[in-house]
């Protein structure tokens, strides 16, 4: 047995057997397109290597086993015309790589099976999407990495986003990174699953992949192959934490009103639609903030009006009159998605990203906002802006919505527009917030941009952890201003970034008159018992004419 | 042209892994060979042409061979379709 101390991203207790997820990931931008010729033969040399491995992989197995079963499926797949001559095609066509072209044509060839009315056909999308991966990394020249099929502690030295959510949610027992930093998009995914993780697990070996992998995330400590002592620890640990967690299910049904007399609402943060359930169960009062790029990344185009309605429609039903706030596309910086084609920046956390490639865009920024206003006809929908630094790019959206809106009753298609709010995530907008107050209907502050661009300091840079204080006076001080200003124009504030759920900061938050509170959906009970048990009074009250 | 028409007794219908028993054997002979409803035929040498057909119990499979070996190839397919389906 050998054990480790870590840092703690999200509390709990996991035992499973360890998934290594290796670093050399499929980095479409990074793979550049070679002449037609070039890749159609790296394409044939490729589907060559596929099948060699899996004709190694059937004779490896025992005869007749299910598993040979499947691996010769995908030895036939990988020789079918239906999913081979698409992809000669488009290569033909000219500017793919192989690897686009095969991870295109297998996504198409996946759809169609999903669309399938026979369940077992539709879930025969995951073979052929494993076929087309195994091919598409022996054209990249990267080693082929099945997906998760059970249930497992996830290790990496980091996890991109799209890495993050290509595992099956019922999969993840744990996830323990190497490196990673508590506000990496890995831990804030983590804690939005409620999934016990521990970061910074420098010494945790590698070669790892099938052992048993111990994560005890509440003293923040691993166990690799661990005895049965140490399990017999872990199950009190367990029990304990189990306990606690029971004491805190008690506050569901009850609204968070601090002593002093200042109700908070307290609401969930979530990435993809599949999240809401798990917010429900901690009794979310609402939505603060819905990520919606994550309908963009982990995938190779982009979602369609239809599809993106589906999912809005969906979270805000689930969520039965409750509000819910959708965040318009955020990606650039670290969250990256090749089908944009967005030029490599200098500085991309300073670059071309969130609202700045939807107004640059327009054309695409209106299939969201088409979606968003045909959703806010089914449920309590509020829009979104990020990184907004400017009165004129608010106009410009509202502008854009309303062309949306006269398409949308053209096309007699239900419809309502939603009110429109901002993050106030840049400490332009934080500075402006008086001004921008009279323009929008409420303010939801980002603390983790708003730190960084306030104390110039890359969240991402574990490095810069020294010079990093979660509770830096000049950022609390534009939180403050920026909530007196938004109650002085009758909006509401909340505050959707990581610091909302600092334990420390609940009362310092009361006080401000912060009047929602969005946090990863495993945080939101232990919130609520904090304001319910606060001795903190409100000095920014709410003017009775704003309502959440 | 050697034409079959098939009644599908297994009550799982044809999945991968008889579509895959079907579809290797088809390709052993040079006949082409066309499969499917009466209204939507596909190439009975494509897999996945073969699978998203989706076809369940009590469906009638049509199969129309045609080539110089296209005797043998249906006598052939039409015990497999006996034996396993």
């Amino acid at each position: 047995m050998v054990e480790g101390k870590a840092r703690i991203a999200c509390s709990g207790i996991a035992v499973a057997p360890v998934f290594e997820v290796k670093d050399a990931g499929l980095e479409l931008e990074k793979i550049i397109a070679g002449s037609v010729e070039r890749e159609l033969a790296a394409f044939e040399q490729a589907v060559d290597v596929a099948r060699s491995q899996l004709t190694a992989l059937i004779d490896s197995l025992p005869a007749d086993s299910e598993a040979a079963e499947i691996m010769e499926m995908h030895l036939m797949m990988a020789d079918d015309p239906d999913l081979l001559d698409p992809v000669r095609k488009l290569i033909g066509n000219g500017g793919i790589s192989a690897v686009a072209a095969m991870l295109k044509a297998g996504t198409e060839q996946a759809e169609e099976f999903k669309s399938l009315d026979d369940p077992y056909m539709q879930a025969r999308s995951a073979d052929i999407l494993d076929v087309s991966r195994r091919i598409a990394c022996a054209a990249a020249g990267v080693e082929y990495q099945p997906a998760l099929s059970a249930r497992s502690i996830i290790v990496a030295d980091d996890l991109t986003p799209s890495q993050t959510v290509g595992f099956k949610r019922e999969f993840i027992a744990g996830i323990v990174l190497r490196h990673g930093t508590m506000n990496s998009h890995a831990a804030i995914l983590a804690r939005n699953m409620g999934v016990p993780s521990l970061i910074e697990a420098t010494e945790l070996a590698a070669g790892l992949s099938g052992k048993i992998l111990a994560v005890d995330a509440v003293n923040g400590r691993y166990y690799v192959e661990p005895d049965n002592e140490t399990l017999r620890h872990l199950q009190e640990i367990k029990n304990d934490w189990d306990k606690e967690q029971l004491k805190l299910l008690a506050l569901r049904g009850k609204e968070a009103i601090a002593p002093c007399g200042h109700r908070i609402l307290t609401a969930a943060n979530i990435g993809s639609p599949d999240e809401i359930e798990f917010a429900l169960d901690n009794d979310c009062e609402g939505v603060g903030l819905m990520r919606s790029e994550f309908l963009f990344i982990g995938r190779d185009d982009y979602p369609s009006e239809e599809e993106q309605y589906q999912a809005y429609a969906r979270v805000a039903s689930a969520l039965n009159g409750r509000p819910l706030i959708i965040r318009t596309l955020d990606i650039g910086a670290d969250k990256k998605c090749p089908y944009f084609n967005l030029p490599a920046e200098e500085n991309p956390a300073l670059g071309l990203r969130a609202l700045r490639i939807c107004l640059t865009r327009p054309e695409l920024f209106k299939i969201q906002l088409r979606s968003i206003c045909r959703a806010a006809a089914r449920g309590k929908i509020r829009l979104m802006l990020p990184m907004v630094i400017s009165i004129t790019e608010i106009q410009k959206t509202k502008a854009l919505l309303q062309e949306c809106a006269q398409e949308l009753s053209l096309e007699g298609k239900e419809y309502v527009l939603p009110p429109v709010g901002i993050m106030i995530e840049t400490p332009a907008a934080a500075v402006l917030s008086a001004t921008l107050a009279k323009e929008v209907d409420f303010f939801s502050i980002g603390t983790n941009d708003l730190m960084q661009y306030t104390c110039a300091i890359d969240r991402q840079n574990p490095r810069l952890e020294p010079f990093y204080d979660p509770h830096h006076p000049a950022v609390l001080e534009l939180i403050r201003q920026t909530a007196v200003n938004a109650h002085q124009a009758g909006i509401f504030v909340g505050i959707c970034g990581e610091m909302a759920s600092d334990p420390v900061l609940t009362d310092l938050f009361i006080e401000f008159g912060i009047d929602e509170l969005s946090v990863s959906p495993s945080r939101i009970l232990a919130l609520r018992h904090r304001i319910l048990n606060s001795h903190a009074h409100c000095l920014n009250e709410r003017p009775s004419n704003c309502n959440f | 042209m050697q034409e079959i028409i098939y009644k599908i007794t297994d009550p799982r219908g044809i999945h991968a892994r008889p579509a895959g028993q079907l579809v290797k054997l088809i390709k052993e002979y040079k006949s082409t060979c066309q499969l499917g409803s009466a209204t939507n035929l596909v190439d009975g040498k494509h897999l996945l042409s073969v699978m998203k057909l989706s076809l369940q119990q009590g469906d009638s499979l049509t199969l129309q061979f045609s080539g110089a070996d296209e005797k043998e190839a249906a006598d052939a397919v039409l015990k497999f379709l006996q034996e396993n389906l």
